[in-house]
């Protein structure tokens, strides 16, 4: 097995929950794709040429600030516990992870991760440069990952056309090669039955949504990743700002929907969070499905503070550290399919439990005392 | 391939639409992609300024590859337009040259626009001088336009002028 612990941060500060917003957004992510000019995109290309793709950024990043000290995974040389590792991580992608049966691990996929930025070689494109920051951090996130493909491209041929842009293996994101997106925690509106109204307003501008794990993914635990539709024809200043103005609006209509949540039908509400939190802390299997959605009502209470010494980044943690390859790197060996819900329920009510010695006062008997 | 709209016609053009990642191709004929507003190009091919057209490469582009245009497949990677409707994918940069006709009418679909408006890419190190660094996108726009312009009127001087003056733009 791979040690993440290698990474600085262990790669895991973008969950820390010190962002602006924290209390709404888990986290903000750009990424910028881009190419090669004297190479043929991924889709045509040989290993040969993919190896010489994969030597020639690993080149030029030795030579960057954002990237000189990265730690470096070879994708195809990664058993699939470990691929299944970066994903969960958000480090990888579906496409280069290769983890369904009968797919195989693209040689020379590879990926180089330092501090919070990190690219992704050989996936749909030559490079998916990816910034991520706590909360909602759109300038952040881009600084960073600005100044990364600043010193990348002064170092690599980029492929870019006077009128199209960066040009990119598929014409949905040529132009400025950038997604940015903002995972936010909505339960407020989809109690209140809004979010579909949101959610529509949203793709009349040009934005859209999507799960937990990007496109085609699900949305688990009311968490949305709200992001660009387009990539060309508006500016990345443009881009950002767009998506940055309608985050903000998202957050003030959850805002409303959980104070009328909380003034219309406070006991339902208190209900609902503690009820999440008791399972979360004493159930005995969990699937992953069930404890998204339990922390998410987890995560409302301590938002509307009706949970208290509960933190933010434990609830971010759990969102990670409760899928299954997380659960076996914890249990030290692959686990079966039949073990994963008892392993995730015991990893929950023990992290749980040292949260409660750790913030001293118990969140469960702070509630008791408060009724 | 029968027009994907009323069914009754032979398709003229081709139309190529991504969603959600799907890709699906179907064709339209001549009367209904009047009437959906899409420019078949066939209008011009009618006229004598085909031949000019052609001469200049995909459609007012300067840079296109000219045996690409012609032929349907990329001189640099050898995809053809075929290879792109099935995978969704574009086989390299040159593709954007060899294609530029079909991928504009597909990039203004996807993203209501054809023209990149945002950080222009300077080249890198030994290549810089090689790389393209247009004065100004709008400027390019706006020459384009009025080549067409003149192309349609049939001023022929102008519009080789207009040409050249693009060709120093990118």
């Amino acid at each position: 097995m791979i040690d993440l612990s290698l990474l600085p941060d262990g790669g895991m500060s973008w969950l820390e929950a010190s962002g602006p917003g924290s209390h709404l957004v888990v986290s903000t992510r750009i990424r910028l794709a881009r190419n090669l000019r004297h190479h043929h995109f991924t889709t045509r290309t040989e290993p040969e040429e993919r190896e010489a793709i994969l030597a020639e950024i690993e080149q030029a990043a030795a030579g960057t600030r954002s990237l000189g000290r990265a730690v470096r995974f070879r994708l195809d040389h990664l058993e699939v516990l470990d691929r299944q590792l970066l994903l969960e991580r958000h480090l990888v992608s579906r496409e280069l992870a290769a983890l369904e049966s009968g797919v195989r691990v693209r040689p020379g996929g590879g990926l180089l991760v330092q501090d919070q930025a990190s690219v992704m070689v050989n996936e749909e494109d030559h490079l998916r440069l990816q910034g991520l920051r706590s909360g909602c951090a759109l300038d952040a996130a881009w600084d960073l990952i600005s100044a990364l493909d600043q010193e990348l491209g002064e170092r690599l041929a980029y492929a870019f056309h006077p009128e199209f842009g960066y040009l990119t293996s598929c014409p949905t994101n040529v132009g400025t090669g950038l997604r940015a997106s903002v995972l936010v925690h909505l339960p407020g509106l989809v109690l209140t039955k809004e979010i579909n109204k949101i959610l529509q307003g949203l793709t009349q501008v040009g934005l859209t949504f999507r799960g937990l794990y990007g496109e085609g993914s699900e949305v688990v635990g009311n968490l949305f990743q709200l992001s660009n539709q387009t990539t060309l024809g508006k500016s990345e200043a443009e881009l950002l700002d767009q998506l940055g103005k309608l985050v903000r609006r998202v957050m003030e209509h959850e805002e409303r929907a959980r104070q009328i949540l909380l003034r219309d039908a406070t006991a339902i509400l208190e209900d609902k969070v503690w009820r999440a939190y008791g399972l979360l802390r004493y159930a005995r299997t969990l699937s992953f499905e069930e404890t998204m959605n339990l922390l998410s009502g987890v995560r409302l209470g301590v938002g509307l503070k009706l949970i208290p010494n509960v933190g933010m980044y434990t609830l971010n943690q759990l969102l990670v550290f409760t899928q299954p390859a997380h659960l076996a790197v914890a249990r030290g060996r692959v686990l079966a399919e039949d073990e994963l819900p008892l392993e995730r329920a015991a990893l929950v009510r023990r992290v749980l439990e040292e949260e409660i010695g750790r913030l001293g006062r118990s969140a469960g008997s702070a509630g008791s005392a408060e009724h | 391939m029968k027009c994907s709209n009323c069914g009754e016609r032979e398709g003229v053009v081709s139309l190529t639409q991504i969603e959600e990642g799907e890709v699906r191709t179907g064709s339209l004929c001549a009367q209904c992609a009047k009437a959906k507003g899409i420019e078949t190009g066939l209008e011009l091919a009618d006229t004598p300024l085909g031949g000019f057209l052609a001469a200049l490469g995909e459609n007012l582009d300067p840079d296109a590859t000219l045996t690409g245009a012609l032929t349907g497949r990329c001189d640099s990677c050898g995809a053809t337009l075929q290879d792109f409707r099935e995978t969704g994918r574009v086989g390299c940069s040159e593709c954007y040259r060899t294609f530029a006709v079909p991928l504009r009418e597909l990039l203004r679909r996807l993203h209501g626009s054809t023209h990149h408006t945002g950080m222009r890419y300077e080249g890198a190190g030994p290549e810089a001088g090689a790389a393209p660094v247009p004065a100004s996108p709008a400027k390019a726009r706006e020459l384009r336009d009025e080549l067409r312009r003149a192309i349609e009127s049939e001023q022929f001087e102008r519009a080789a002028e207009l040409r050249d003056l693009l060709r120093e733009q990118e």
